[in-house]
């Protein structure tokens, strides 16, 4: 998946008149749960790109689809029809396993819930990804990266929440993953708290040039993106380029 | 250490209570096969060491009496290795300071010395000086058990004579490894001895010169033993043979070798209890960790682990559970063995002992669990794999109760709040229910399995030596005697009453199948020695025609109104053809009756005998038993009270050992099963019970919500384990059905009673221990976490 290919032209859209390329694309994705009377249309025929390097923020109502779309362009579920491309190989026709290598070479995940193994350190946290990876760095530097290097023997039980996310983000970008996807990262956090936390997203965007995209049902985050894509009911209902685009730090919900 | 590892050790210090629990039924599974399939490596290779070094013969034969000039004959007959010809005889014993008499089993030593077959181990002394014929060779449990020491010696009634023997060596024989008496059911060194003598003194009492009245031989290797018994039989036959028999026949070996047996359905049949019990448990906490763990497991999937990284992951927190378990067991295994091992050691007579469990009885029991706790959670296991990433990141739907069936009867009406609570709970998973309530019901089980041998030796004791048997004393002589040999015992002081028996060696054929056995000559109605069906009592015998016992009809494959065909192996050796008249059920050996004129009828005789049976008065026990140490002709004596006693006293010494090892295992069982469910459902239910605290019950409520449903599952569990124990140690009473005994299947109520208590003890101390859990519970920590 490595090899670019001609198709990757195609797929940059031309409104934006950006230089970029795309790293990841989605066309025509719907994903339907449950069948009959009681389906629910999650994502109804989206169309999605993300280009390199930039920080996209998802903005929608809770419900609106937009954990389904991550999930999907993250490999971690499947489209009930539509593709997904990832420098223009097609990840929705891979199999599970391929599937899986997609998500350990390339996808950085964050949650809600932080999700940290409670029995592990946040070194330990960090290390259960970096020693999977092909070219991780080390976990001590993904902490310090994150401003925790003063707590990588800490178990997540002994940090607060705005730490325990901060780790995860740690976690997450270790590896050096070219897309890092972040569900709600500040869902459970206060705002003084979930501002830190922006700033770690910010600075790995900008420092190791991660292509980015946050989730958040919050209006005020969408200052700080690049491009910022509203959901509803399972559609995209407008793209805006951030042209006055702020910094993280200066934030306040 | 990979970070996943780490999480794996402190997942395992997180749930020690539980993982300790599992390991010790595991290490209680392999504990027993190490120790069952230790002491039958054990025993089987001392065995086999032993009758090797010491040259344990391969068929033996008594018989009336031959010239030697006859050994070069039995030699000839192909197959044949070794042939020894010797003298055996029986002895009546005055042993000093010992009131009643004793019976010895004499056997020859030959001219030369050392014999060539069945050697002595020669433990203390020396074998004995031919030119003295007053030596003797003891075997050293009867010198142990009568404090008999070199240079002792002891007065023997021998043929008609009195002859004071002295004590020149102790030793060991294969012959007697487990040194039964005539007719008996257990050792009884008190009262019977094996004494080796000279051939010269022995023909000289005997009347034997140049004669023998016993031989065994060795054979080739590879030869089948029945060939060369039928030659010998033939041969022997003019001599008054009594029906050759080979090797796994000889009383001594057998004893062994189904001791052996015994142990391979031990092997077999408990560690397969403990192991699939082990999986089960191993499955529900496993099963609840991934459930604690979607999460964790979504992440991992989330950030590029496989499936089958993830699946490794879990199945090696089974593999280190599991292991834990074989080295516990292991060790206790080992320890189990060698204990069993020395207890063999002192029930049969070894001049060494090789305790030898080779690792490969530690490598089945190892990989079998090893085995049995990766089966038994495959299916956690797989559910964890199959979780998909996505899936496994939400929170899991709260289970949907529905009021049930239960809720709609009169019953619910009746319960309060909380024990509504633990019937949903029950009823919610009736397959981990069900699964809980078998798995502590195989507690119960175990026990009632230990407790049934109780019963069963029991009645056992009571129907063979107290219904069927009404004499005290039982005299065999050393031939047939007319009847008013009757007379002269109801002439000894204090006999109440005397019966006389004729016992008959015969080769019974029915058909194709043969076999050497016993008639047995009783009066028409029986006053002591009862002919005694083992359900429907005592049996008047016809004036005709044979009675057997169920176990011959079986060996013969006869029914009643079959011709058996009887080629007497005594006096004349007629050949007649009998009827089976009636077929009758009993526990020990494989007897045939017939009325004792018709034996007598048959052997053209009048009315002799050569057993007698004697009720006496207890009051005149020492003069009678003075006189019958002195009486001519007798070949031995049996008390039937030394015989119960005999066999209460081994009960005492081995089956209660045993009982308390099961009882061991038992509580084992059932503090795992009902620790782990205990815990689970806290670990479960912890939120809920922390919310019910919040909102205002009690600490004893929540207790109750919680133990209340181990307490329900113990109680369904007390039936399904009294109905599985009943089958199983039923299956196993019946299992154990030789030509020498059966167990009676018998289970008093009283072991159910106990089976059940020791099961809710179990039960009742792990629920305490869960509920110091409870009583700690944080309520703000529980509801901070997120599930
Ligand atoms: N596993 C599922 N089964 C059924 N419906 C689901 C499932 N996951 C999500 N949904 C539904 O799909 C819709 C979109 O969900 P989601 O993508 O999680 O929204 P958001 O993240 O924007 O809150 C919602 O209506 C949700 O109820
Ligand atoms: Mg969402």
């Amino acid at each position: 998946m490595q090899n670019q290919n001609a198709e990757k032209a195609e797929t940059q859209p031309e409104e934006t008149g950006r230089p970029a390329k795309t790293t990841l694309s989605a066309r025509s994705l719907s994903k339907v749960y449950g069948s009959g009377a009681l389906a629910i249309r999650a994502l109804d025929n989206v169309d999605f790109d993300l280009y390199e390097g930039e920080l996209v923020v998802l903005l929608g109502a809770s419900g609106s689809g937009k954990s389904t779309l991550l999930n999907i362009i993250g490999g971690l579920d499947r489209p009930t029809s539509g593709k997904v491309f990832f420098d223009g190989t097609e990840i929705t026709a891979f199999d599970d396993s391929a599937l899986t290598r997609y998500r350990r070479d390339h996808v950085g995940f964050v949650f809600q819930f932080y999700n940290l193994v409670p029995s592990l350190t946040a070194e330990e946290n960090v290390a259960l990804v970096t020693e999977i990876a092909a070219d991780p760095m080390s976990p001590a530097d993904a902490l310090r990266l994150v401003g925790l290097g003063g707590r990588l023997t800490h178990f997540p039980a002994q940090l607060s929440g705005g730490e325990q996310q901060r780790v995860a983000i740690a976690r997450a970008i270790a590896k050096r993953p070219r897309v890092l996807l972040c569900d709600e990262p500040t869902g459970a956090l206060d705002s003084q708290t979930g501002v830190i936390v922006l700033e770690a997203v910010e600075r790995i965007n900008r420092e190791l040039g991660t292509t980015t995209a946050l989730i958040t049902h919050n209006v005020g985050i969408a200052a700080m993106a690049d491009r910022v894509i509203r959901l509803a009911d399972g559609a995209i209902q407008d793209v805006s380029v951030n042209t006055d685009k702020i910094a993280a730090s200066e934030i306040r919900w | 250490m990979h970070p996943l590892d780490r999480k794996l050790l402190r997942d395992l210090w997180h749930l020690k209570g539980q993982v300790l629990a599992i390991a010790v039924v595991i290490a209680t599974g392999v504990g027993v096969m190490v120790q069952s399939l230790g002491a039958i490596q054990s025993l089987q290779a001392t065995a086999d060491a032993y009758y090797e070094r010491y040259r344990f013969a391969d068929v033996f034969c008594h018989l009336k009496r031959a010239p030697k000039s006859l050994v070069p004959r039995l030699a000839d007959i192909p197959g044949v290795q070794t042939v020894e010809p010797r003298i055996v005889e029986y002895a009546t014993l005055d042993i000093a300071g010992f009131e009643e008499p004793a019976t010895a089993l004499l056997s020859s030593l030959p001219e030369r010395g050392k014999p060539l077959l069945n050697q002595l181990a020669l433990q203390s002394g020396r074998l004995v000086d031919l030119a003295k014929p007053e030596e003797v060779v003891v075997n050293e449990k009867f010198a142990a058990a009568q404090d008999l020491t070199l240079g002792d010696t002891v007065q023997a009634v021998i043929n008609t004579q009195k002859r004071t023997l002295r004590i020149v060596g102790i030793a060991l024989s294969p012959e007697h490894t487990y040194a039964i008496g005539p007719g008996a059911l257990m050792p009884d060194d008190k009262r019977y001895a094996i004494f080796w003598m000279g051939e010269r003194a022995l023909a000289g009492a005997f009347d034997l010169d140049g004669a023998f009245n016993d031989v065994t031989l060795t054979l080739l290797p590879h030869t089948p033993p029945e060939g060369v018994i039928q030659r010998l039989d033939r041969i022997l036959a003019p001599y008054g043979g009594s029906g050759a028999y080979a090797r796994k026949d000889q009383i001594s070996n057998w004893f062994l070798m189904s001791e052996i047996d015994q142990l391979a359905t031990m092997a077999r049949l408990l560690p397969s209890i403990f192991l699939i019990v082990a999986a089960f448990l191993t499955n529900m906490v496993v099963d609840r960790l991934i459930a604690t763990e979607r999460g964790v497991i979504g992440l991992l999937k989330a950030f590029g682990y496989s499936d089958l990284e993830v699946g490794w992951h879990y199945m090696k927190l089974v593999m280190v559970i599991a292991l834990i378990g074989v080295v516990l067991g292991s060790f206790l295994g080992a320890g189990l063995g060698q204990w069993t091992t020395s207890i063999y050691a002192q029930m049969y007579s070894f001049p060494f002992l090789l305790f030898r469990p080779l690792p490969d009885s530690f490598l089945i029991a190892g990989g079998l669990s090893l085995l049995a706790a990766m089966v038994g959670t495959a299916s956690a296991v797989r559910r964890a794999v199959r979780l998909a990433p996505a899936e496994a990141m939400r929170p899991p739907a709260p289970p949907s109760f529905s009021r049930s069936y239960l809720a709609q009867t009169g019953l619910a009406r009746l319960l309060d709040q909380p024990t509504r609570m633990i019937f949903r709970q029950v009823f919610r998973w009736p397959l981990r229910s069900g699964l809980t309530v078998i798995g502590i019901g195989m507690s119960v089980a175990v026990l009632i399995m230990a407790l049934q041998w109780i019963d069963s030796i029991n009645r056992l004791i009571d129907v063979y030596f107290v219904a069927a048997q009404r004499q005290d004393v039982t005299v065999s002589l050393t031939e047939v005697r007319p009847p008013s040999v009757m007379r002269d015992f109801e002439n000894l002081p204090g006999v109440l009453a005397v019966e006389g028996q004729r016992n008959l060696d015969v080769r019974a054929h029915l058909g194709p199948r043969n076999k050497r056995m016993q008639i047995s000559g009783l009066p028409a109605r029986q006053g002591l020695y009862l002919v005694y069906d083992d359900a429907g009592g005592a049996i008047d015998l016809p004036p005709d025609g044979l009675v057997i016992s169920t176990k011959l009809a079986e060996i013969l494959g006869a029914k009643t109104g079959d011709r058996i065909e009887l080629e007497v192996l005594e006096g004349q050796r007629p050949i007649v053809e009998v009827p089976v008249v009636r077929v009758f059920n009993t526990f020990i050996g494989y007897p045939a009756y017939m009325r004792l004129e018709a034996i007598n009828r048959m052997m053209h005789e009048t009315n002799v005998v050569n057993t007698v049976h004697l009720r006496i008065d207890p009051n005149q026990q020492a003069a009678l038993f003075a006189r019958l140490k002195d009486m001519p002709h007798v070949s031995s004596v049996t008390l039937r009270q030394a015989a119960i006693d005999i066999f209460n006293e081994t009960m005492a010494k081995t089956v209660l050992v045993f009982v308390g090892m099961f009882a061991g295992f038992a509580s084992a069982l059932a503090i795992g099963v009902v620790y782990n469910s205990a815990r689970i459902a806290l670990s479960e239910r912890g939120r809920e019970l922390a919310t019910l605290r919040v909102i205002g019950f009690t600490r004893f409520e929540i207790s109750y919500i919680l133990l209340g449903q181990s307490l329900l599952l113990t109680v369904m569990a007390l039936p399904v384990g009294c109905l599985i124990g009943n089958w199983l140690a039923l299956g196993m009473a019946k299992s154990f059905d030789t030509e020498l005994y059966r167990i009676p299947a018998v289970i008093e109520p009283s072991s159910f009673g106990y089976a059940m208590l020791v099961t809710l003890a179990a039960a009742a101390i792990s629920a305490l221990m869960v509920r110091r859990r409870l009583d700690r519970l944080d309520l703000i920590a529980v509801l901070k976490t997120r599930e």
